[in-house]
């Protein structure tokens, strides 16, 4: 079996070689390449499947900065193997689905890149036990997920969806870092498990409540709960392969995963019982709300995905509740509504991105998305319609498909958790099935809207780009599996039951051994819930069929009151209030610059260092100062001083030179010969680097500048020099820290190197080295692109659209 | 401006080599006495620099046709994927190692891994030092 590390790392291995993949291969499209990452790691996760579910977990770690504890742990239990197989799964249908989706005109090598970034990233999210290492994913998958967005980024749309999904999913995770830093300083541990194991003993840490509120905070950006949910329906300007992807199996639910993965540490209290449900159900009511008014199908999906988005989320919400009084079996009864959600989790995957990706073939078809121009497509697209119509009345609850099931379990859990009497549920409590249920209603119509007013009706040649007929079998392929999943669920649902979803149970909930496995029943007698559902498709049916007349409660809501406004207002405010500040100090003028480097660092290095008393010096013991020494030192000042009064700039460079090369001598006087070397090279080579400069510029004329600016100039140059010295003179003493210079002394039994330097840059201190290497390339790139690359005009095109 | 510069040009072609010598030699010895990655690059480049300059740019970019930003590249890869090839052995993140081996005609031989690192180290200072001075003296 593959190490779930390497899970994580292949990935990203791929994404590295596509573009030499891509060169070779003229003739096939490179999706069918990439295929067979997420196929293969598929089917290496549904290889774990059998142990996961006879309980056993498997942990690896990697070793990274064991120093703080931060390691590239991974951790495979239930509830992670489920999003795994839902990221590989879901992953390896949708690159199918691409390869039809996207022509090879497109560029593919970035698109494959990014998806693979984004499937690593999300792999690395859901693996990591180290919650530094979780933060790293995440925020990654923040990055290639605005790639993604933003892959037709020649349409200003598409731009601005991926800047607004970035700036809201971004704030979200550096409150997750903040929290995560709350929870190593409560807990004194990096790792998820044994954060859980010690957490009990800490409830009541003072930044134990802020902990949780950040964490919701960076679980509710990202998976789009109200009020952050602006950002998905704008991101449904990437590709159509892209936001199935994304809005249907991994990033959204992200959040969803944090809140289920932290629910042992901070479930079982009031506000994240309150925060999670509440929000969750208010989420789900109001994406419901807004849907049913969309015109775009994509759209309109886009908004049914955050009204699922926040039905799990509340049912995470209950779930938590068992945790309250502990791990007794009173308990047990609730975590039927973290099943429930988890049930649901894989349902929503399978149905909406089956839906996704019928709408994509319809857009891909005929053109457009646009429901007042789609109609009567069952005829010309009858294998299409079949899909759209299992995935939509999954989605609406009725059976036989498998959201029937969950939305069934749904209501189970929000009428019974009225009888909890903790929390202040007696009152509150009745809220809670009452907007699931009338989100419930709202959905049973935008789902009848997208079955039929894009299947049926009149067909409308005139106002479509493209005559409709089916897509080919290849683009049907991945939503055709999908669908298989939705009705095989539904009359199987016990082997996911006890397979994938008990396992999750015991992630989630790891004292409860006893008593997690909950039958699923497709018919479970004249219930409430069963009436719940009738009345839902009867009202469901009238709203829909006298839609036009209550169609106008929409225009009551005016469009500035929407946070979308308040989002452009903040964004457009934030430029302007910054513009003038902005404009005070970058004035143009490299003098001005200079100056606030040169005053900052004589106002706070320098203060700083006589505040904490740091200017105390002692040359009593110092060496004596050779005669050789001296006459370098003369020369070298007086290199300095001319440079001063150069009158060309070639003398200044040249002068210059003299003091870098005083400086290689000062060190071979040293007996520092590896410095020595090094600085002379550095020397011969910036003189060059000056020379060739200089050789474009003006001749040098001499500044006159005000007398005012004079004074003003020579009292920060005397500053800075005092300090600079100061500094230099008090280094010797002032200890602050430590010392660490005996760490390399044992440099050859270590490094095998006699050179005591070089053992350090290689060996000791190779990180540094490393990530020099890395900065002098991108600076040296940096200095490329600025000189070589100007305006072409192709770069034209990349205007507004 | 022409300026006659024949013995500078008569020099260079001889001096060019020791200078390349020196900067293998260089490269090699930096375990045990001065030199390494970084000092080595750097007269590598100094090198070629002497070579753009004595002689005009495109008769060395056909006799050297390499680009040298694409060397810089490679430089950072190697010096940052020999960070994780000590992954596949299971040490942390740049762990180097060391060796002593039996080599025809040389003997017994010291080998460390911290030399291909080094190497990385030494192509990115070309890559780069060649890359900016190039870019600046081409652009006109």
């Amino acid at each position: 079996m593959l190490s779930v590390n390497l899970v994580i790392i292949i990935p990203f291995l791929i994404a590295i070689i596509i573009p030499f993949i891509n060169k070779k291969l003229t003739r096939v499209h490179i999706g069918w390449i990439v295929l067979l990452v997420p196929a293969g790691l598929f089917i290496a996760l549904a290889s774990y499947i059998p142990s996961i579910a006879s309980g056993q977990t498997f942990a690896h770690t990697i070793q990274w900065i064991p120093t703080f504890g931060v390691n590239f742990t991974t951790y495979l239990d239930g509830l992670s193997l489920i999003f795994g197989l839902l990221i590989t799964g879901v992953g390896a249908l949708v690159v199918h689905y691409s390869i039809y989706y996207l022509s090879s005109k497109e560029s593919l090598n970035n698109f494959y890149i990014y998806l693979l970034l984004f499937m690593g990233a999300m792999l690395g999210v859901i693996f990591s036990d180290n919650i530094m290492v979780l933060y790293v994913f995440w925020e990654l998958t923040s990055i290639s997920s605005f790639l993604l967005i933003a892959f037709w980024y020649h349409r200003k749309r598409s731009r601005e969806g991926a800047q607004k999904s970035l700036l809201i999913t971004v704030t979200g995770g550096f409150a997750m870092l903040i929290s995560f830093i709350m929870l190593y300083v409560i807990t004194g541990t990096l790792s998820v498990r044994e954060i859980i194991g010690v957490i009990p003993d800490h409830t009541d840490h003072v930044l134990f409540i802020p902990a949780m509120l950040l964490l919701l905070l960076a679980a509710f950006t990202k998976s789009a709960q109200f009020p952050f949910h602006i950002w998905l329906p704008d991101a449904m300007e990437a590709p159509t392969p892209v936001s199935a992807y994304l809005h249907s199996a991994t990033m959204v639910k992200a959040g969803i995963y944090l809140v289920a993965r932290f629910t042992p540490v901070f479930g079982g209290d009031a506000i994240w019982f309150w925060l999670v449900t509440g929000v969750g159900i208010l989420t789900m009511f109001w994406g419901a709300f807004n849907a049913v008014k969309q015109m775009d199908l994509k759209a309109l999906l886009a908004y049914s995905t955050i009204s699922q988005l926040g039905m799990i989320m509340s049912m995470f919400g209950m779930g938590s509740a068992a945790l309250h009084n502990g791990y007794s079996t009173d308990s047990v009864i609730y975590t039927q509504a973290t099943f429930a959600a988890l049930f649901h989790l894989v349902n929503h995957s399978t149905f909406k991105g089956a839906l996704f990706m019928v709408v994509g073939i319809v857009d891909h078809e005929v053109g457009t998305r646009d429901i007042r121009k789609l109609g009567g497509l069952v005829t010309l697209m009858p294998a299409t319609f079949t899909m759209a119509a299992i995935g939509s009345f999954s989605m609406a609850g009725i059976p036989p498909f498998n959201g029937f099931l969950s939305k069934e379990m749904f209501f189970t859990v929000a009428l019974n958790i009225m009888e909890l009497n903790i929390f202040n549920l007696e009152t509150w409590g009745s809220l809670i099935p009452i907007l699931g249920w009338v989100a419930s209603v709202l959905t049973f119509v935008y789902c009848l809207i997208i079955v039929f007013k894009t299947f049926l009706g009149p067909y409308q040649e005139e106002k479509l780009e493209r005559p409709a007929h089916e897509a080919p079998v290849g683009m049907l392929t991945g939503p055709g599996v999908l669908s298989l999943f939705v009705v095989g669920i539904f009359f199987f649902p016990n082997i996911l039951g006890d397979y994938l979803l008990r396992p999750a149970m015991n992630g989630i909930f790891p004292e409860f051994v006893e008593g997690l496995g909950v039958e699923i029943h497709a018919w479970h007698g004249f219930e409430l819930e069963l009436f719940m559902t009738i009345a839902i498709v009867v009202l469901g049916t009238l709203l829909f069929v006298t839609l036009r007349y209550w169609k106008g409660i929409y225009n009551l809501f005016p469009e500035t009151w929407t946070f979308n406004t308040l989002y452009n207002f903040a964004l457009h405010q934030l430029e302007e209030k910054s513009y003038p500040v902005t404009r005070f100090y970058m004035t143009g003028f490299l003098h001005d610059y200079l100056v606030y480097i040169y005053l900052f660092f004589v106002v706070v290095i320098g203060g700083t260092l006589s505040y904490t008393g740091a200017f105390s010096f002692d040359i009593s013991d110092n060496v004596p100062i050779s005669r050789y020494e001296w006459i370098i030192v003369m020369v070298m000042m007086v290199a300095a001083v001319s440079i001063l009064f150069a009158k060309s700039r070639l003398t200044a460079i040249i002068l210059n030179g003299v003091l870098g090369y005083s400086i290689a001598v000062l060190f071979v006087l040293f007996r520092a010969p590896d410095l020595a070397l090094t600085q002379l090279v550095i020397e011969t080579v910036t003189t060059v680097l000056f020379l060739v400069c200089y050789y474009f510029l003006p001749e040098w004329k001499k500044e006159d500048a005000p007398r005012r600016s004079k004074t003003s100039n020579a009292i920060i140059s005397i500053g800075v020099g005092t300090v600079f010295t100061t500094v230099a003179l008090a280094v010797q003493n002032g200890k602050l820290f430590e010392t660490i210079s005996g760490y390399f002394e044992n440099a050859y039994e270590l490094a095998g190197g006699e050179n005591i330097v070089n053992a350090i840059l290689g060996d000791f201190r190779a990180f540094d080295t490393m990530l020099e290497v890395v900065v002098l390339v991108i600076a040296g790139i940096g200095v490329y692109t600025l000189i070589k690359l100007k305006p072409g005009k192709e770069d034209k095109n990349v205007e507004d659209q | 401006m022409k300026i006659n510069n024949v013995i500078l040009r008569a020099v260079t072609k001889i001096v060019v080599f020791i200078i390349l010598t020196l900067a293998v030699f260089l490269f090699l010895a930096g375990h045990n006495s001065p030199g390494g990655g970084f000092v080595g690059g750097l007269v590598l480049a100094s090198a070629f620099v002497l070579l753009f300059i004595v002689f005009d740019i495109e008769t060395i970019q056909h006799a050297i046709p390499f680009d040298f930003k694409k060397i810089a590249a490679l430089g950072a890869f190697i010096a940052v994927a020999t960070g994780f090839g000590s992954l596949l052995f299971g040490e942390p993140f740049l762990s180097q190692t060391f060796g002593y081996f039996d080599i025809p005609i040389y003997g017994e031989m010291e080998l460390a891994t911290v030399t291909i690192f080094e190497a990385g180290v030494a192509l990115a200072v070309v890559g780069v030092v060649v890359t900016i001075i190039l870019s600046i003296s081409e652009d006109v």
